[in-house]
């Protein structure tokens, strides 16, 4: 394509690219509705009294009272959920049955652990996943790409909670190189402030912290990207493979250039971008893995908190987490989907 | 009868079917995972012949007995006992048998629902069409699990309502193969024929749509078992799928998560049996698409 031809291109890209987005951001509506429809009809079809499962059995009559006049429950149903979504806007999740808490706060606080636990297993995965990727399809039916493909399968075969129990035993409870639970040691100070811990510890300069929260990291980071690391190994590989047999490559390593170089620069590039969609697409796989990858690892984020609810039947924080997380889910996949739009100029917006 | 029986097997006009039978042989890893499946099903078919004690009968004397290749382990318990005594080996045979039947029971209600509802969105296009991609949309709006894990807290805990999530969450990866297909082959000649001569709706999904993707639908129900395992598993691990005493692999580490220390094979030997199933299904379900579905081939 000849360089004309490839700013016209952007400009054209970039005339639509509003519209697109905007689009994309039209179509999410109806979908978060219906999200919305889905978790607060939940409560409403589940036997038994909505106002006693959401205050739980110990309930005074006069909380109980409360509720159904503050949920409007003695209304018809679509002015009780027509209710729930204006107080949605305001922002207003409810409170916690146990705590008593606002549950948006409680989201606030526990986000920021579910956020530093997910990127690091992205990166992980990431890393490992296309760097055995690369291998594999550079030295295709080779013992590194069979042994590397096998272990792909088994990495999306396993169970990950039992994987992170298997860890946890060998590394922390047998060999105690690393701790088995939590995000920071006793007795480490560290200064808060965006939750974060590993970032915090970094924008303090508080390097003992900073060692310690990473250290944390490891084994549950490590368990939660397994999954996303095969997936992003395998679609490595396809997509180099497919762009090891295009003739630029020959033509490349004709001119001379080393293998490394053609790797890297002429097939790796291009092969890049089915990669990027599917690494974008991991995070729904993160954030379902994280409920369980919490809950062993006791990693105080969105995941065992929402599990926690589940357990004591705390019905306000399981219908606000599940809508804060399939929002979440919903505008990262938006954003994947609009990055990838304009990464790729082949991909037309229309 | 002869006759015609020889001229089928003539290489030209031999149905694809066999091309496909010869070329997923040949595949030595999707043999692999047949042989694994296998096992597995006959497993689960035989338990109540092949397991050596009852699988929920405590046996107080019994305690955490290691396995067999320890000192302390007798053969008496190959893979060792748990903290009731209960032989782990015979908990595993059995526990195949709740994981076929999870895999079975809740990827047949997303294979049918899906489906049927894929074929009429397919079929009659606009706002059906419309209405019933909009709620694939929704269910695909949970990330992975999460959907089943709320389903099941509000239906309450259960092996059942475990498989019937685990149904509800695979629904759109049905619906969307069925209706592509549908759409593709509703544009070719043979179905303006069925159409021409007076069939009906149903009768041309069904008779000739239909077995158009079956190709692709069976390797979505191969793979739906393999990941249709591992959620059960982890559904009953975290207490809302299969409740004790059943025994069911993903319960059975949850039970082994105390005794992590002090009896590893409790937690650990489940966890070894969901993993060969599951890679079982997974082989089995890559190669069956390198056969039946080209266009998703790697």
């Amino acid at each position: 394509m000849s360089s004309s031809g490839r700013s016209n291109h952007k400009l054209w890209n970039q005339k639509l690219m509003l519209p697109y987005i905007l689009r994309r951001i039209l179509i999410m509506i109806p979908t978060l509705l219906g999200v919305s429809i889905i978790v607060f009809f939940m409560l409403h079809v589940t036997p038994g009294d909505p106002a006693e499962l959401l205050l739980g059995e110990r309930a005074t009559d006069e909380a109980l009272l409360q509720l159904r006049e503050h949920l409007g429950l003695n209304e018809p149903l679509y002015i009780q959920y027509g209710m729930f979504l204006k107080r949605l806007l305001k922002g207003d999740l409810g409170e916690t049955i146990w705590t008593r808490q606002k549950v948006w706060i409680e989201v606030k606080q526990r986000f920021p652990a579910t956020i530093e636990l997910s990127i690091a297993a992205l990166i992980i995965s990431c890393v490992f996943g296309i760097f055995f990727g690369i291998v594999s399809a550079t030295k295709q039916y080779s013992i590194l790409d069979y042994l590397s493909m096998i272990g792909a399968l088994v990495g999306v075969s396993m169970p990950i909670f039992w994987l992170g129990l298997v860890l946890m035993l060998i590394f922390s409870l047998h060999l105690g190189w690393l701790p088995m639970s939590g995000r920071l040691s006793i007795g480490i100070e560290l200064e808060t402030i965006t939750n974060i811990y590993s970032l915090d510890a970094l924008l303090t300069g508080n390097w003992a912290a900073f060692k310690d929260a990473v250290w944390h990291l490891v084994l549950p980071a490590f368990t939660l990207s397994t999954i996303p690391m095969a997936i992003v190994a395998r679609m490595t590989r396809s997509s180099m493979l497919e762009v090891l047999k295009q003739d630029y490559i020959k033509t490349a390593r004709a001119k001379g250039l080393s293998r490394f170089a053609v790797t890297m620069k002429h097939a790796f590039r291009n092969a890049l971008i089915p990669v990027v969609t599917t690494i974008g697409l991991q995070f729904g796989v993160l954030m379902g893995g994280a409920i369980l990858t919490e809950t062993i690892f006791a990693w105080p984020g969105v995941g065992k908190w929402m599990y926690d609810a589940v357990m004591q039947r705390d019905y306000m924080v399981i219908q606000g987490g599940t809508l804060f997380i399939a929002a979440m889910f919903v505008t990262i996949n938006l954003v994947v989907d609009v990055l990838y739009a304009v990464i790729n100029p082949r991909i037309s917006v229309r | 009868m002869m006759v015609t029986m020889k001229k089928t097997s003539n290489a030209e006009d031999r149905h694809p079917f066999w091309d496909q039978a010869d070329q997923l042989r040949k595949n030595k890893t999707a043999m692999a995972g047949l042989i694994i499946i296998l096992v597995f099903v006959v497993c689960a078919i035989l338990a109540p012949v092949l397991s050596p004690h009852n699988p929920i009968e405590a046996s107080l004397y019994d305690q955490l007995k290691p396995p067999v290749w320890y000192e302390a382990g007798t053969s008496k318990n190959l893979l060792g006992t748990d903290d009731l005594g209960r032989d782990i080996l015979s908990r595993i045979l059995y526990g195949a048998r709740v994981s076929l039947l999870v895999a079975v029971v809740s990827v047949g209600i997303a294979f049918f629902t899906g489906s049927l509802l894929g074929a009429i969105s397919g079929y009659f296009k606009g706002f059906i069409d419309n209405i019933i991609m909009r709620i694939m949309d929704i269910i695909l709006a949970f990330p992975h699990i999460l959907l089943a894990i709320v389903m099941v807290a509000y239906l309450g805990p259960s092996l059942k309502n475990a498989m019937i999530a685990i149904g509800v969450i695979y629904i759109p990866r049905f619906a969307r193969i069925v209706r592509g297909s549908v759409m593709e082959e509703c544009e070719k000649d043979y179905v303006a024929a069925a159409r021409a001569i007076g069939a009906k709706d149903m009768r041309i999904i069904f008779n000739a749509i239909f077995p158009n993707c079956l190709g692709p639908l069976i390797v979505q129900t191969t793979l739906g078992f393999a990941s249709a395992i591992l959620d059960a598993a982890a559904l009953s691990f975290l207490g809302l799928g299969a409740q004790p005493p059943t025994p069911e692999w993903g319960a059975m580490i949850a039970m082994g998560r105390s005794l992590i220390l002090r009896a590893w094979w409790v937690m650990t030997i489940p966890g070894l049996a969901i993993l060969f199933a599951v890679l079982g299904f997974n082989l089995f379900g890559d190669g069956l698409r390198d056969a039946l579905d080209p266009r998703m081939r790697d």
